[in-house]
């Protein structure tokens, strides 16, 4: 069995198998560990309260797994804080955190500044723009962690579609994940193409990472994380949680562009500072992409080999009959 | 001795107090309302339903083959069994976006008002007792009916109240809206759809009388002819009609709904001849198929205003200053009237627009209704509401 696939067979999970949450509970006492559930914002009003409602009812009132959820807001200008507020959410303005380390607007900025504004052991990241909120959004990347010491950083991933025939049916991430990371991710960290959804906004990460990694503010944070988590731990530091369906907005190819573009900049700058910039390793020709048998992940790989032609000039048939040669 | 209205005052939990429990309540009524369920596919929402009763410790949690669930709070001495029950069903169909979203003071999205919120507070409604310290002598039967709605013709209820094997004291129906209602007896009520059908063989020489929409309109305008007496209160009310399909081809289909509800006894029955008879004619003279098909059907019926459950529960809405409106109801208290269970519908909140994809209900009024059911089910626990 290769890495990936003994890693898709140990650190790949389905939200499921975690249903039972006084369990978990019981395990984050013992363990004595405390969770953070931070949600980033930028005029989320139609969706961040049924988020707050749902994840203090289910994941505080009724099951206590978390122990505070905070909205970091970018500056919304419509009514996200009121709304989360409302429903007793902890609201804090980024610009209002560390103040003196300045204020940049971008996601990954409210990302970091949680580290330093939330007191969990564990902060789990979860998107604001999710129409199906579901408290397994939360405990689903959470459980691993508690549950397994070794493991650093649990991503999200989702797949399971409503209704598929028997049989195998690919899966993988979205378009910029499938267009961009992969083929990146493929040609110079293949291991890490085993994260079936490395862009997706819900996380759970222990403190002591990421008070270590740095965080570009824009697009390129998750790339960042996981090029990081990898470089300083390695595969088994990663976790990765089916999560069923998430509805949310569809962004536009154009917006999809922007992101790309932002997430090549962070992808080059992290191959600088690991010093493979000018010295490239030897360019990987397998990609690999994902498919589900029997809801078992597999990895399927391709053998591209990108062949070149000499420019035609310098070809002698072809001087000899435009050239006379 | 402490007056009628002492005693009321110390049954009423401050809505204050409830708000401790506002978010379950709301992520309740949120989750329970984002499951699709249309009358007659309530399954996925039962379920739902059937955990919550299961995770707050109920006992003798059931689903029957009519798919409501049903559990039991048991009281100290279980001398009474009063029924709380919340309809499962919307008429909302199952591919619509049943999605909510959460205001300041609002909850919009299909179903909330009709009536997630009502499951969302049944469903809470052990925690919420919990949290208040209330422990009654009686049982409570939570019910989540199936099949309320249309169609439906409360099959759910009645179902379940025709094969429960114990004596049921009281029932109380919770709606979402509007807080403030009051209902305790049931007006005469029928439901009916008429079909028709123009064959395919029809001479389509005569337009325009081929078409099935010429003969609907022939029926609304005989029906409306209908002598209906103002009092007591008579109403035929069109609901909804379907026919046709393009511009260019005669209508070979047309079907109307209607609902006719009166305040005399024996009147919709009499009107249902009336009907009948438009039916018939119409048939006869067009030689087309017209059918009458009658979906839901109640008999009128109730408590009295005097009775002292009806007394009890306006002195409750009034002593939470809230604006009582008496109507009386065609949903699941009939089947409560025609078992001859005393029993009630509530209001828990205010909302609008009622079977829309953007109905809306408000959170602020949620605490003074959730206090008006505590209210409620102390005062028959104690016995105040006893004939």
């Amino acid at each position: 069995m290769s890495k990936i696939e003994s890693w898709l067979d140990t650190n790949t999970f389905h939200y499921s198998e975690f249903w039972d949450i006084l369990a978990l509970i019981r395990e984050k006492e013992k363990k004595g560990l405390t969770v953070s559930l931070c949600i980033p914002t930028l005029n989320e009003e139609k969706t961040i309260g049924k988020e707050i409602v749902i994840f203090r009812s289910e994941l505080m009132e009724r099951y206590p797994l978390v122990d505070e959820i905070a909205v970091i807001d970018s500056g919304s200008t419509d009514q996200t804080r009121e709304v989360a507020a409302s429903f007793g959410a902890d609201v804090y303005l980024a610009s209002d955190i560390l103040p003196e380390e300045g204020d940049k607007r971008g996601k990954g900025e409210n990302l970091w500044k949680a580290i330093h504004q939330l007191r969990g052991d564990i902060i789990c990241y979860v998107d604001a723009d999710i129409k199906n909120i579901h408290p397994r959004f939360a405990y689903g990347l959470i459980a691993p962690l508690i549950y397994n010491d070794t493991m650093q950083y649990v991503k999200a991933f989702y797949d399971r579609p409503l209704a598929f025939s028997h049989g195998i049916r690919p899966s993988g991430g979205g378009r910029v994940t499938e267009i961009l990371v992969r083929p990146l991710f493929s040609l110079f960290f293949p291991e890490l193409t085993a994260l079936i959804q490395p862009l997706s906004g819900e996380y759970a990460v222990r403190r002591e990472v990421l008070e270590k990694i740095p965080f570009p503010i824009g697009y390129g944070v998750e790339t960042s994380h996981i090029l990081d988590v990898y470089n300083e731990y390695g595969l088994d530091a990663f976790g990765q949680t089916d999560l069923d369906q998430r509805v949310h907005r569809n962004q536009t190819t154009l917006a999809l562009g922007k992101m790309s573009f932002g997430i090549l900049q962070t992808f080059l700058r992290r191959m600088k500072v690991f010093g493979m910039f000018d010295k490239l390793p030897q360019l990987e020709t397998v990609y690999r992409q994902f498919q589900v048998q029997e809801n078992e992940y597999q990895q399927v790989t391709f053998d591209i080999v990108e062949e070149e032609r000499r420019p035609m000039i310098e070809v002698p048939a072809y001087r000899k009959k435009f050239h006379g040669e | 001795m402490p007056t009628f209205t002492e005693n009321l005052s110390r049954l009423v939990p401050d809505p204050a107090d409830i708000e401790s429990v506002k978010e379950v309540i709301l992520a309740n009524s949120v989750m329970c309302g984002e499951i699709p369920a249309p009358t007659f596919e309530e399954g996925l929402r039962l379920i739902f339903m059937r955990d919550r009763f299961r995770e707050a410790g109920l006992e003798h949690i059931s689903v029957d083959e009519k798919d409501n669930v049903a559990a039991i709070l048991p009281g100290k001495s279980g001398e009474r069994k009063i029924l709380v029950s919340a309809n499962l069903d919307t008429v909302h169909f199952a591919g619509a976006d049943h999605a909510m979203t959460l205001g300041v003071d609002s909850i919009t999205g299909r179903g909330i008002c009709e009536n997630s919120m009502g499951l969302g507070v049944l469903s809470a409604l052990p925690l919420i007792l919990e949290r208040l310290g209330v422990q009654l002598e009686s049982d409570l039967l939570l019910l989540g009916s199936s099949q309320s709605i249309g169609v439906g013709n409360i099959g759910g209820i009645r179902f379940f109240l025709e094969n429960y094997p114990n004596v049921i004291d009281y029932g109380i129906c919770l709606r979402a809206v509007q807080l403030g209602r009051l209902s305790y007896a049931s007006l005469g009520m029928l439901r009916g759809e008429i079909h028709i059908e123009v064959p395919e063989e029809y001479d389509w020489k005569r337009l325009p009388d081929g078409s099935s929409i010429v003969i609907l309109n022939r029926l609304i305008t005989r029906i409306q002819a209908i002598p209906l007496p103002s009092s007591p209160v008579t109403t035929i009310n069109l609901g909804s009609v379907f026919a046709g399909n393009t511009f260019g081809t005669p209508a070979s289909n047309a079907t109307l709904r209607f609902e006719v509800r009166s305040e005399e006894e024996g009147r919709t029955e009499w009107i249902e001849e009336q009907i009948s008879e438009i039916v018939e004619e119409l048939a006869a003279e067009n030689e087309i198929s017209v059918d009458l098909n009658v979906v839901a059907r109640r008999k009128r019926g109730g408590i009295a205003f005097s009775h002292p459950l009806v007394k009890t529960t306006r002195d409750i809405i009034g002593s939470l200053g809230v604006e009582q409106v008496i109507a009386p109801s065609t949903g699941e208290l009939c089947a409560l009237i025609d078992k001859g269970i005393p029993g009630v519908t509530v209001g828990l909140s205010q909302g609008e627009h009622m079977h829309e994809k953007n109905e809306t209900l408000r959170i602020s009024p949620i605490f003074r209704g959730v206090a008006q059911l505590v209210g409620l089910l102390r005062a028959i626990d104690g016995g105040l509401c006893d004939e």
